[in-house]
């Protein structure tokens, strides 16, 4: 055995032993997972764009569709969920494709980790891919559409978003690793993710709804805040539960 | 070489859909020997590596893989194996180092053993291209770099010498050949060089076996037999 690697491993009595070691702390190959994914993502741009180019265009045909220059509130609120909500199906679509379309799932699944860092990984790269979409989107969703000023909601709209985003990247990044391995995931994905993720719209266009009122933002409801924050909760201990059996073959 | 088994089988099948890719088959792999798989297209032998590397469950007989017993014990094998398949298990957009450094990191590898490896597989001139813009051969000199970055006792080796120059093949010897002193199962479509370099030999045919012996007690017309 080379130094190096023994060096590495001298603390663990055996491979076994280091299995074990690495399923107990899945938080540092999480991270070297979404560096790499991050990292793919800035070499070769698929997800962001493709997310952020579909937002500004939706947000275009709303205001041409709807034959009005301004919106306010539930419609605005509705508008710009339902919107983030498909750009958000992209970007689920193409989570795990680097894997598949470039071989590397197979050195992943080799690897002695836990699954669960690959969930919470691929979740947090959706989670930061919708972010960074979501600066550029609501700022032409603010443009393009909204009819009150946009500055007032911003910090309210923040924690919305925040929520919302955990709601689509937990539920995404599940139905995309159930999707990956099927001949029909383009199919699938919006199929399952779509209603799974209803309550989380609701939710979401609900909480919005009050920061776009014309007479200036109201406080947040605070029953819808519960709700989507417990669609969080459970969806994530779902996604805990069960995503080591979606890799499965 | 060890008496213990590195790998026993024991009836082992593993279907896709309604078809058997493997059907049966036995084979026992004493710890530091080289067991060559024969066999022709679609035989079986890719599956069987990938049962043995855990990517794939099997449906039937059991299985002990470094002794410990699959499906039961699958993620203590996990990390102790290096499989080279006929894919490169890389991301294309990366670079050799980045690829390596990553699977370091999954592994808990320090980085000096992906300098250490870069270095002997005279990759460090394209070690920062991307590894869609390197020819099969160099690709298959990172893949065999990422398949022992770890020091697995245990190679799974599908067809390891394909795309390389001689050079090349004689660079990757101490890594994955005879020398590196750990237990091998190499696919080969070559029945001379394959038998050179077995201490057993398996032929598979339609996912069943149709020879297992020791290499020194088969015959070479029997392994050309696999293929016609």
């Amino acid at each position: 055995m080379s130094e190096p690697v023994m060096r590495e491993r001298a603390s663990a009595a055996s491979a076994g032993a280091a299995s074990e070691a690495s399923a107990a702390r899945p938080m540092r190959p999480s991270l070297a997972l979404l560096r790499k994914d991050l990292l793919l993502e800035r070499r070769a741009p698929e997800a962001v764009p493709a997310m952020l180019l579909f937002s500004i265009t939706t947000f275009v045909l709303f205001h041409f569709g709807l034959g009005r220059d301004e919106v306010s509130g539930q419609l605005a609120a509705g508008v710009l969920t339902v919107t983030l909500l498909f750009a958000a199906i992209l970007g689920i679509n193409r989570l795990f494709v680097s894997e598949q379309e470039e071989g590397g799932f197979d050195g992943v699944l080799l690897a002695p980790i836990d699954r669960t860092a690959l969930f919470i990984a691929k979740a947090a790269a959706l989670f930061v891919f919708l972010a960074l979409v979501e600066v550029v989107a609501v700022a032409a969703f603010a443009i393009l559409l909204l009819g009150p000023s946009p500055w007032p909601a911003l910090p309210g709209l923040l924690l919305i978003l925040t929520l919302l985003n955990t709601a689509l990247a937990v539920v995404g990044t599940l139905v995309s690793a159930l999707a990956i391995r099927t001949r029909a995931r383009d199919l699938i994905v919006p199929i399952v993710a779509l209603p799974l993720l209803v309550p989380a719209l609701i939710a979401a266009a609900r909480l919005a709804a009050p920061l776009f009122a014309v007479g200036g933002a109201d406080a947040l409801p605070t029953k819808w805040l519960a709700v989507l924050a417990l669609y969080d909760l459970v969806f994530g201990l779902l996604a805990y539960a069960v995503f080591d059996f979606l890799l499965e073959d | 070489m060890d008496a213990t088994p590195a790998i026993e089988l024991r009836g082992v099948g593993r279907r896709y859909g309604e078809r058997w890719a493997l059907d049966d088959v036995s084979v026992a792999v004493p710890a530091g020997a080289t067991l060559v798989v024969f066999g022709p297209n679609g035989a079986g032998k890719s599956t069987l590596l990938r049962v043995l590397a855990t990517l794939l469950r099997p449906h039937g007989g059991e299985a002990h893989v470094l002794g410990e017993p699959l499906p039961e014990r699958e993620w203590a094998v996990r990390g102790r194996v290096g499989l080279l398949a006929h894919e490169a298990l890389l991301y294309r957009d990366l670079s050799a180092r980045e690829n390596l450094r990553f699977h370091a990191r999954l592994h808990r590898v320090a980085e000096s053993r992906v300098e250490e490896l870069l270095e002997r597989m005279h990759l460090r001139g394209r070690a920062d291209d991307p590894v869609r813009t390197l020819s099969r051969g160099l690709l298959q000199r990172v893949a065999v770099c990422r398949a022992v970055l770890h020091d697995p006792p245990l190679l799974l080796l599908d067809e390891p010498r394909a795309n390389l120059d001689p050079a090349a093949a004689e660079l990757i010897e101490p890594l994955i050949g005879r020398t590196s002193g750990r237990t091998r199962v190499v696919t080969s479509h070559d029945p001379a060089g394959g038998l050179a370099e077995a201490d057993l030999a398996l032929g598979l045919r339609d996912g069943r076996v149709a020879l297992s012996a020791p290499a020194r007690e088969v015959d070479l017309a029997a392994v050309e037999e696999l293929y016609r």
